[in-house]
């Protein structure tokens, strides 16, 4: 059960978290530029949906589902499939969360988690298309927080990834006007895999993966997608009003980029666990 | 987006169902307390296909203080089901559906609560549904009332629930979905173990009067049954055990100091 039920942090709190950095550490004793433990279980939804997955991030999880429709495409990209990431803070995750519609800071974890995807073209939209201008599939992937304990950016990409990685659906074609299933069964065209590290500021310190008792004290954050060829292809920084040196963004990039390497290992380990 | 078939028969000549259950017979069930760290208390049902999480908070204060009722506390049920929880994508706003089913389950579950206990406060329940494959309102209500429990509400008893249905004429308990879908209807039931109160009761389809009271009868059965499973899914996550599996006998440390302090400093003198 978790201490909070408003976003308040006492002052002493607030000053053993700065005092500790000072001395190099961590209230759960991480390293800086350490991820909690991470538990990846893709397939978890089998029966519904195409593609789905559970990541626990220390006391963090989030569950994301894939969904594949076929529907009419955007004008303005006839050729091309339509890929969407949602979430949605349900209260379940927290006490800090409450019900009713998606607030600034829901559509932002979606908005983000949507560009670690879009940006780094990981699925092919061109290789989503059916019949031009009339039917593309439609890849929704959404996802769900269980248990809020920070840093649900990194969670939530890390079970998107995992989910898309692993969606299988049946192929359809377009016949006399009708769509009729093939009986071939797909995955998606994956061209490129992004991973979002988020890296906090807290006075002059910078830590990866900050845990809910961090982001309440943060100055500001720093999010990432950074893809398989060390591209950034998408930057965040919210989560406060704090500003950022271009020194200190830079030892950010830095830390994301050693911190990837790892959690590329453990998407790839729970996608071939699956198959 | 799996295209959905309609099964030839869903009871075979040998009186079995689609998937070769008897018609008293229950998927299997399993339940968890203590899912969710954050949450006051949590559970999670797998029953069949189908996955539910219940996560509880409370009592706490009640946001819009509108809605506070000055005698009891406010029940708050929100029954969600995740957009790929079903063949088709769900949108994500609430459905007409999902409303009414938390104010049903919200009415199965407050009967068995101390609600007024706690004056102007609410008590939440939260309720994901990651799965859905039929019998989701009554799989909602098993794991519910295990997450209020491990939130420590005062209850009266746990409240089990199933749903009893007919497919090809035959009385059958916990509907899997195409039975929901293709069968000739559907009683989902709540009881209240300790007097066979029931809590939830709804009906669609096609009774005769004696096959609804032969439903209700069966339902009961079952939710004896799944009473058992939920008394043991409780005891699982609070009873500690030896590695041997021997319960441990725990020792009250503040035992004795209690007793001395009510001694003392309580007990009035009488008077000559």
């Amino acid at each position: 059960m978790s201490d909070f039920s408003s976003q308040t942090i006492s002052h002493i709190d607030r000053e053993f978290i700065a005092e500790l950095l000072g001395k190099g550490e961590r209230l759960d004793g991480r390293a800086f530029d350490q991820y909690r433990d991470i538990q990846v279980e893709a397939n978890v939804v089998p029966a519904k949906a195409e593609g789905s997955a559970l990541v626990r991030l220390g006391d963090t999880s989030v569950v994301a589902g894939v969904k594949v429709l076929v529907g009419e495409p955007y004008s303005d990209a006839p050729d091309e499939g339509v890929i969407m990431v949602t979430a949605e803070m349900s209260p379940i995750a927290s006490p800090l969360f409450e019900l009713g519609p998606p607030k600034e800071d829901a559509i932002e974890l979606a908005r983000i988690v949507d560009r670690g995807v879009r940006e780094s073209e990981m699925v092919d939209a061109k290789k989503l298309c059916i019949l031009e201008g009339k039917k593309v599939y439609m890849v929704f992937a959404d996802v769900y927080p269980l248990e809020y304990d920070g840093n649900l950016i990194d969670a939530s990409s890390i079970a998107v990834n995992v989910a898309l990685l692993t969606t299988k659906f049946p192929e359809m074609k377009v016949e006399e006007k009708e769509l009729v299933a093939t009986g071939k069964i797909l995955s998606l065209p994956v061209a490129n895999i992004a991973v979002e590290h988020t890296i906090v500021k807290i006075g002059k310190h910078l830590i990866l993966d900050p845990t809910l008792k961090e982001e309440f004290v943060q100055d500001c954050r720093l999010t990432m997608a950074i893809d398989e060829k060390n591209n950034f292809t998408a930057l965040q920084k919210g989560g406060g009003t704090g500003a950022m040196s271009l020194s200190l963004i830079e030892q950010a990039m830095d830390m994301a980029l050693v911190a990837g390497k790892d959690i590329r290992r453990k998407i790839d380990e729970s996608v071939k666990a699956v198959k | 987006m799996s295209p959905e078939t309609k099964p030839d028969y869903l009871i075979s000549p040998e009186g079995l169902r689609v998937d070769g259950r008897r018609p008293d017979e229950l998927r299997p069930v399993e339940l968890k307390v203590g899912v969710l760290k954050q949450a006051d208390g949590s559970a999670s049902i797998r029953q069949g296909k189908t996955y539910i999480i219940a996560g509880v908070y409370g009592p706490r204060e009640l946001h819009p203080r509108h809605l506070a009722l000055n005698d009891k506390a406010y029940l708050r049920v929100v029954y969600r089901m995740a957009t790929f929880s079903v063949p088709d994508r769900k949108k994500p706003a609430p459905s007409r559906r999902e409303k009414e089913i938390s104010m049903v389950i919200a009415n199965a579950l407050s009967p068995a609560l101390f609600l007024e206990e706690f004056p102007r406060a609410v008590i939440d329940v939260f309720i994901q549904v990651i799965q859905a494959d039929g019998g989701t309102r009554c799989a909602s209500i098993n794991a519910a009332s295990l997450a209020l429990a491990d939130a420590g509400i005062p209850m009266r008893s746990l409240v089990p629930a199933v749903a009893v249905g007919k497919a090809d004429g035959v009385i059958i308990v916990d509907l899997g979905d195409e039975e929901d879908k293709y069968g000739q209807g559907d009683v989902p039931i709540a009881i209240l173990p300790p007097t066979d109160e029931i809590t939830l009761l709804q009906q669609d389809g096609f009774f005769t009067r004696d096959e609804l009271l032969e439903a209700i009868q069966m339902g009961i059965g079952s939710c004896k049954y799944l009473h058992e499973l939920q008394k043991d899914a409780l005891k699982r996550a609070y009873v500690r055990k030896t590695p041997d599996g021997e319960p441990v006998e725990e020792e009250d440390e503040f035992e004795d100091d209690l007793e001395t302090d009510l001694g003392e400093a309580d007990m009035p003198e009488e008077d000559e």
